[in-house]
């Protein structure tokens, strides 16, 4: 059975501020979808409430995973079904070592049903795994004895999401502007380790304000969002005509959206 | 009997010391409350020189006229008139667990000790209720004039080198539970490490509390010659009831020139357990003393080992770090005199308060006028998991000398939410995410102790974050 992450009328409010009004989007095993929209259109808002952030309410709608109901579970139990959230901005936990938190991590998402203090993937097999997709993702293997994204720069804690990605084998990754905020080089790096990693066992969401990430990973798929809804579906010419000509036209076509927008940027700023 | 059904731990909540034994077979025990008729009776069992009689004396006269503190945590509970002073469980002290009775044998067992003193200890002694019952020192450092016995048989057994230093360092008069533990002290390790004699291993000792309303008011003093070293550790449990029981310690140590000193505590009493403690050193010319302590346990912990830089090139450090959970009140930090010239200390001082309960840092750095180029630098970090828990932080410094550098840093913080769902958006449950996140913050001490005490302070630690999210 091919995978499908299927969202459905989905809104949700952050605190009171209703943000997203209406999403409606399947993603299968084995596709690659771009999201864009400019600042304020709902993308990380999407992101962030499919992986289960408290903060994101969802007040209408359904997310499922291979049928499965996401809305109530908490974070960890839709990491466990398959879900997997490459983080814009990576937050840094400090002592606790790479290592220690990825053996937890896999652990808990091969064995879902393992309970707090039951075993843990072996060391030996753990090591093994972790040296080879460090390997593959060109990190030095000091990276595992290092806390987790202290001190690390933009590039490394973005290699690093790809790293959890690599070790964790979600059914579906969503990666939130992972290219943000990067050089060239590191872009390349990032997009190179992503392109090893997607295949027919896995669906990709990529949320971008660019291309560069796509010109690697070419989605078959791309949506616009405005508003709080998608308002344009297309594949990876549209992605390109956007990087091209910017939202102008966008907004034209869509002027309902277009100012619903500004009204949820003018509260949230 | 000693109980080993698991039934027993239900109803002590996490801890998983809270069980005692049966055993009723003691061989003296005095009766509740204190008076001066008890302390001589404490003295007279104990076959002891006049000079202690009359030291004893002295104290509780200190005891019965100095106040109770009016800071620090709440004493108003504490009832000096409920408790017992003093009982024997075994007559005599033992150097092979078999001989020591079943019962007691057992708890130990229970708790691990005979195996760790197996793996790796140089030296233990375990203290039950007011004596040591257990004594054990690899031979070779007794063959090298290593001295690690209870501080009872030091009196009797080296009486000119315990006369020295007895209460030298912490005076009678220094507070109300020194002078407490003056009066009516038993047990507690003695320890003489020999010039240029360095033990590689640690010494430890183990201190037990059976019996409800037992106070337990051991006595330490050690002392470090010129270019020698020693660790030592001790660790503390006790079973939980409802009424409360007290441990007042006095911990002396001397650290001569060139010579380290390591002083390691996992005290973890149960819940009903005011632990009332005075620890000081004094280090001399380039030596080290080194503080770490762990405060775990215990419904009220009050207690700032202090350090006294008395010469040129001294050094001292502490590592503290408090989990308050709920019911308990950790009151802990550190004091450093700089007392000479050229003189360092450093404080780190790490907190988590959960479930209501409170964590304060107490701290404070002197600077003797004269003694110039002193460095001094405190952190101490708080984190607080919840709203209904809370943390103080109280630093004194006193300088009387310009040239000198003191730094303080201090910061409290939450368990972000970010770095929760972070975790937990890598499949870890909230409470290994918690969990995760505190022993991360801990991290930089727990690194600092010997890989087996790390792995017990991290074991603890777990077992303090179960259960406490959800």
């Amino acid at each position: 059975m091919t995978s499908l992450l299927k969202i459905e009328n989905l809104h949700v409010n952050v605190e009171e501020t209703p943000i997203l009004k209406g999403v409606n989007l399947e993603v299968k095993a084995g596709e690659i979808h771009a999201l864009m929209g400019e600042n304020g259109s709902g993308k990380s808002t999407l992101a962030y409430a499919l992986a289960g952030h408290p903060k994101y309410t969802i007040t209408q709608g359904t997310v499922e995973l291979d049928g499965a109901k996401l809305n109530d579970l908490d974070p960890s139990e839709r990491a466990r079904l398959g879900l997997f959230l490459a983080f814009q901005y990576p937050v840094t936990i400090p002592g606790v070592k790479v290592a220690d938190f990825l053996r937890h991590a896999i652990s808990n998402i091969r064995n879902p049903a393992r309970k707090e203090g039951e075993g843990l993937v072996p060391m030996r097999e753990f090591r093994k795994e972790l040296k080879e997709q460090m390997g593959s993702l060109d990190m030095k293997t000091e990276f595992a004895r290092r806390y987790l994204n202290e001190g690390f720069s933009g590039g490394e804690k973005k290699r690093m999401e790809i790293l959890q990605l690599a070790m964790l084998k979600p059914k579906f990754a969503i990666l939130d502007e992972t290219d943000s905020g990067l050089d060239s080089d590191a872009v390349r790096f990032v997009s190179e380790g992503l392109t090893k990693l997607t295949g027919p066992e896995m669906g990709v969401m990529i949320i971008t304000h660019h291309e560069r990430l796509l010109q690697y990973n070419i989605p078959q798929y791309a949506h616009v969002m405005m508003g709080g809804r998608i308002v344009e579906t297309g594949d990876a010419s549209l992605a390109e005509e956007i990087h091209n000509e910017g939202y102008t036209a966008l907004r034209e076509r869509h002027p309902e959206a277009a100012a619903e927008q500004e009204q949820v940027e003018a509260v949230t700023q | 009997m000693a109980t080993d059904s698991p039934k027993q731990d239900v109803g002590v909540g996490d801890y998983q010391y809270g069980f005692h034994d049966q055993t009723d077979t003691y061989t003296f025990k005095s009766r509740k409350g204190l008076d001066e008729e008890i302390v001589r009776q404490i003295s007279e069992l104990k076959k002891e020189p006049q000079w202690m009689l009359d030291f004893r004396l002295e104290a509780f006269k200190i005891f019965e006229e100095k106040p109770m503190p009016n800071w620090g945590g709440d004493l108003s509970q504490l009832d000096f008139q409920d408790i017992y002073y003093y009982m024997r469980a075994s007559d005599n002290q033992e150097r092979d667990w078999d001989d020591v009775p079943e019962d007691i044998r057992k708890t130990y067992d229970r708790l691990g000790i005979p195996e760790a003193e197996k793996k790796y200890l140089a030296g233990v002694k375990a203290q039950y209720e007011s004596e040591v019952v257990y004594g054990s020192l690899q031979e070779d450092l007794a063959n090298q004039g290593v001295i690690f016995t209870d501080t009872d048989s030091a009196m009797k057994d080296h009486p000119e080198l315990f006369r020295e230093y007895f209460g030298t360092v912490i005076p009678s008069n220094d507070n109300k539970f020194a002078a407490l533990n003056s009066a009516v002290w038993s047990g507690g390790s003695f320890i003489y490490v020999p010039p240029g004699v360095q033990i590689d291993f640690p010494l430890q000792a183990y201190f037990r509390i059976n019996t409800e309303n037992m106070g337990q008011f051991e006595r330490t003093l050690i002392i470090v010659d010129e270019g020698a070293s020693v660790h030592y550790v001790e660790g503390c449990t006790a079973p939980t009831y409802s009424s409360e029981s007290l441990h007042s310690a006095v911990v002396e140590i001397i650290v001569k020139k060139n010579a380290r000193c390591r002083y390691t505590t996992i005290q973890n009493w149960s819940n009903n357990v005011y632990n009332l403690v005075t620890k000081r050193a004094m280090a001399y010319r380039d030596s080290l003393m080194e503080w770490v302590d762990g405060n775990l346990g215990s419904r009220l912990t009050m207690k700032y080992p202090a350090i006294y830089l008395m010469e040129p090139g001294a050094r001292g450090e502490t590592l503290s770090i408090a989990f308050a959970s709920e019911g308990q009140h950790q009151d802990a930090g550190a004091k450093m005199v700089h007392c000479a010239p050229n003189t360092s200390s450093r404080i780190i001082s790490k907190s988590i308060s959960k479930d209501g309960g409170r964590s304060s840092y107490r701290g404070l750095v002197k600077v003797d006028k004269n003694a110039k180029d002193c460095k001094s630098n405190v952190v101490c970090d708080a984190l607080i998991l919840d709203p209904e828990s809370r943390s103080d932080t109280y630093p004194y410094i006193e300088v009387d000398e310009e040239n000198v550098v003191i730094e303080h840093e201090a910061s409290v913080s939450k368990i972000a939410e970010e770095q929760l769902f972070y975790l937990m958006s890598r499949g870890l449950s909230e409470v290994e995410a918690s969990s995760m996140i505190v022993t991360g913050f801990i991290e930089p001490l727990v690194k600092e102790l010997p890989m087996e005490y790390a792995v017990e302070m991290n074991r603890l630690i777990e077992l303090q974050m179960e259960g406490s999210v959800g």
